[in-house]
């Protein structure tokens, strides 16, 4: 696609949340849409493409939705900056689409008359004009229009695709006569309020004088924040005090003339809207009537019912993330097995190689892949409940289990969807949108027991729990873990917004907008978003763990330890079966040789034990191995050994990874599963080599707790960090694998050493 | 009395609403404001956060903030 000139027009749509304007900005772009980030803020930067009637190419920017310009959460505050022209390579909008939903004019307009005061070309589209016909609201744009300063005013339904010619062609119309808004007429003491200010700061050169548009000074005036006047111009840090005056002299002139300067920007605004309106909207008084919405309502949000139709609804979407999306992850690692299979012959010579391809380049690419199933899966649903109107609901009703420790309602479900994967459950908390509370959210989905916890806790319970404590107790051991990560997350939660953020009450104004039936194509292209971001902007760091992970439990991989394994296996063997070495090497040999012959892929029993045992001798001399034996001290208060510490450390990248890398240890292969019999056997038989215990079993019961404990609180997934720290930064991404690796090593050590105390060791 | 002091179902017109905190002020930019008729439609089934329908809309919000919302009683 040809590049269009960087001097296109830049038209910006702003409006409301849940006024449609993600639907028009779709219908309007046609999906030619780029998605990037603000600077130095998580805010998503939604920009598309579209065509005029007369062929001129635009560039159409989907603000944040807001119902304010009052900036208080970094969304807001994106809007008003990037009208003012104050984020870096960010143009001013050469005119501004204001998407008002017509089935709640008033509250829309005064947006729109806020937007005004930026003296912007501007146009209105009233949107949802189809629901507004069927109430029998009838609006005539004609007048609207006069009595906005001549501004188009155009009806339009986006869900339906109509209006969208005549707002294209009215906007043509708006970038060649570049019409404001009509502004409002302020009175006496607002608009002499603002002269002091524009003035005092002009007297004071402050933030270059001139330049400061009326829409900025009105927020120094208007806001209500700590801090009057504070953050929103550049400038030397003395100039701060005289601002900070000049503001509160300011607010001073409006009290004066009788009005409270916080609340006068709404209430003259809603009164100068409410004049524009009179009289050009008619509606036919269908007074008294509930609506669809009203009625749903009744049920949806009841006390019983609403709240066991919210629990089966949450229930089904977990099911699926949690298990519909194992079926097409089964088919993407049937694919990369079969990339694997059908390359292989080609590296037959080269095992580095082979390995690196297979084990490091396609597991790397398989390790992300395998992520976007539950990732398309939960923004389906998402998507789903956001655009029906029902997440709002939920946020609703739930929303008291959340706010004591600074969360709201909102973060429901990314956070039960943590159960099935942490992966699209942090994605998903873009629709949080106090950012503190979103933060503190993607610090806690992490604790959830996530599906990739499960085959730690089905090896450890069956190998170990149920042979010994009966499968009741192997059931409790179970649902415990699932427990655990919810335990300690309160309390992190408690003290992650008390004492590190300091947050006291936050607010929680929800609106619960009219329920709607969503458009697929809104659905469909979410999804594709979310995902196509996932792989985009963390596939390449979870590539490059795995594969960093894969070349330090690969080198050195020297031919010396593979001929010492082989002898040391065949004394062994001789010793134990009575055959001379000579023997076992010759039936090797013939193994090898019927193996050639047959074509056959599987290798004779012989030839597997020994590759095996040569895999364990490897990863025990790899650099991974090594470092695990050197730190095994550190693990020694939770009684793990060293393969249990290998197993941890290359589990860092993926917990799931602890089943296999315990197989390869005890020379079972790669391919023992969690419910291998010879993997439980082999560890139930593994005994301390040396030291204080020497000759005692390894995995009694508080050491199988401690690792248990261990998995489901450590950090072990480089996915999840990858997309913490896209979503939150790399800060924060650290502090939860400080955080978690450091509570899961506390949680071991105080299993194993209960567990001795009591004197089940 | 405030908001949250209602009846379910109950309406009420807003007397005086402090707008001190930008808590108040998005309540304010919803057109929550002195004069304007509320209904208390729902409480959530944990008691907290309550429902309030003013100017055709519904607006969810904790007790806390509806607390400084004052109004009178209609009927």
């Amino acid at each position: 696609m040809a590049k269009a000139p960087s001097r296109a027009p830049l038209v910006a749509l702003i409006g409301n949340p849940n006024a449609g304007k993600s639907t028009l900005f779709n219908a309007l772009t046609g999906l030619r849409q780029r998605i990037g980030n603000y600077p130095g803020v998580t805010v998503e930067r939604k920009s598309g493409w579209m065509t005029l009637p007369d062929g001129e190419r635009v560039e159409v920017l989907d603000l944040p939705g807001l119902y304010s310009l009052a900036a208080s959460s970094p969304d807001e505050r994106i809007v008003i900056d990037t009208l003012c022209g104050r984020i870096g390579a960010e143009r001013i909008p050469d005119a501004v689409v204001c998407v008002v939903d017509c089935t709640n004019l008033l509250r829309n307009l005064f947006l729109a008359s806020q937007v005004a005061e930026l003296g912007i070309p501007m146009m209105l589209v009233l949107n949802q004009a189809d629901v507004a016909r069927k109430r029998g609201v009838e609006i005539d744009t004609g007048r609207f229009s006069e009595r906005l300063g001549g501004i188009p005013v155009v009806p339009a339904s986006a869900w339906h695709g109509e209006g969208i010619a005549s707002l294209k062609g009215a906007l043509a119309g708006v970038l060649e006569k570049r019409t404001p808004m009509r502004r409002i007429l302020w009175n006496e003491g607002v608009a002499e309020a603002l002269r002091i200010l524009r003035e005092g700061l002009m007297r004071e050169k402050d933030g270059g004088a001139a330049a400061v548009p009326d829409a900025m000074l009105q927020r120094m005036i208007f806001d209500a924040t700590p801090d009057p006047g504070g953050g929103w111009l550049d400038g030397p840090a003395q100039a701060h005090t005289g601002r900070r005056r000049l503001v509160l002299a300011a607010r001073e002139r409006i009290r004066h003339a009788g009005l409270n300067p916080f609340a006068a920007e709404a209430v003259l605004h809603y009164e100068r809207m409410g004049a524009v309106i009179e009289g050009i909207v008619v509606e036919r008084a269908k007074e008294g009537g509930h609506t669809f919405s009203q009625r749903l309502d009744e049920v949806l949000l009841s006390r019983i019912l609403g709240t066991a139709i919210l629990l089966v609804a949450m229930a089904g979407m977990f099911a699926s993330v949690f298990w519909l999306a194992e079926i097409p992850k089964g088919w993407l690692e049937t694919l990369f097995a079969g990339i694997g299979a059908g390359i292989e012959p080609w590296m037959e010579e080269m095992p580095a190689l082979r390995s690196l391809v297979i084990e490091g380049v396609i597991g790397g690419v398989g390790a992300f892949m395998s992520f976007l199933p539950q990732i398309l899966i939960l923004f389906f649903f998402i998507t789903l409940l956001e655009n029906t109107g029902y997440m709002a609901r939920a946020a609703f009703l739930m929303d008291r289990l959340f706010s004591w420790c600074g969360l709201n309602g909102k973060c429901f479900v990314p956070m039960l969807s943590g159960y099935a994967c942490a992966v699209p459950s942090v994605l998903a908390t873009r629709t949080i949108e106090d950012p503190r509370a979103r933060v503190i959210t993607i610090f806690l989905i992490p604790f959830m027991s996530c599906s990739a916890r499960l085959p730690v806790y089905t090896l450890m319970t069956t190998a170990f729990v149920v042979p010994q404590a009966g499968a009741f107790k192997g059931a409790m051991v179970m649902v415990g873990m699932y427990l655990v990560g919810l335990v300690v997350a309160i309390p992190v939660a408690w003290v992650l917004t008390r004492v590190v953020l300091r947050i006291r009450v936050r607010s929680f104004v929800l609106e619960l907008p009219r329920y709607q039936i969503p458009r697929a194509r809104d659905v469909l292209w979410r999804m594709w978003q979310a995902g196509a971001e996932f792989v985009k902007r963390a596939g390449t760091i979870i590539f490059a763990i795995t594969v960093i992970v894969w070349a330090l439990l690969y080198f050195p991989h020297t031919t010396e330890t593979a001929v010492t394994t082989r002898k040391v296996f065949i004394e062994e063997l001789s010793g134990s079966t009575g055959k001379t070495p000579g023997q076992i090497e010759a039936a090797l040999a013939e193994e090898s040789a019927t193996a050639r012959q047959d074509g056959a892929t599987e290798a004779g029993p012989l030839t597997k034990a020994l590759e095996h045992r040569v895999s364990a001798a490897h990863i025990e001399d790899s650099y991974l191995g090594r470092f695990g034996k050197a730190v095994q001290p550190v693990f020694a208060p939770a009684g793990f050994d060293w393969k249990i510490t290998v197993g941890v450390l290359a589990s860092f990248p993926a917990r799931e990874v602890i089943v296999s890398t315990l197989g390869i240890t005890y020379s079972l292969g790669a391919e023992a599963g969690a419910d291998s019999d010879a993997l439980h056997a082999a560890m139930a038989k593994s005994t301390w080599k040396s030291g204080p215990r020497a000759g005692a079993p390894i995995f009694t019961i508080p050491v199988v707790m401690g690792i248990m404990v261990f998995f489901a609180l450590c950090s072990q997934c480089g996915a999840t960090l990858a997309v913490i720290a896209k979503e939150a930064g790399w800060r924060w991404a650290a502090a939860s694998f400080v955080c978690m690796t450091t509570l899961a090593w506390l949680a071991a050590v105080a299993c194993y050493q209960a567990g001795r105390l009591l004197g089940c060791a | 009395m405030d908001i949250s002091s209602l009846k379910v179902g109950q309406r009420a017109r807003v007397v005086h609403l402090h707008a001190s905190q930008p808590a108040e002020q998005r309540l304010m930019a919803l057109g929550l404001m002195p004069g304007v008729i509320v209904r208390l439609a729902r409480v959530a089934p944990l008691g907290d956060p309550i429902a309030i329908e003013f100017r055709g809309q519904c607006v969810s919000m904790r007790k806390r903030e509806a607390g400084v919302v004052e109004v009178e009683p209609l009927g």
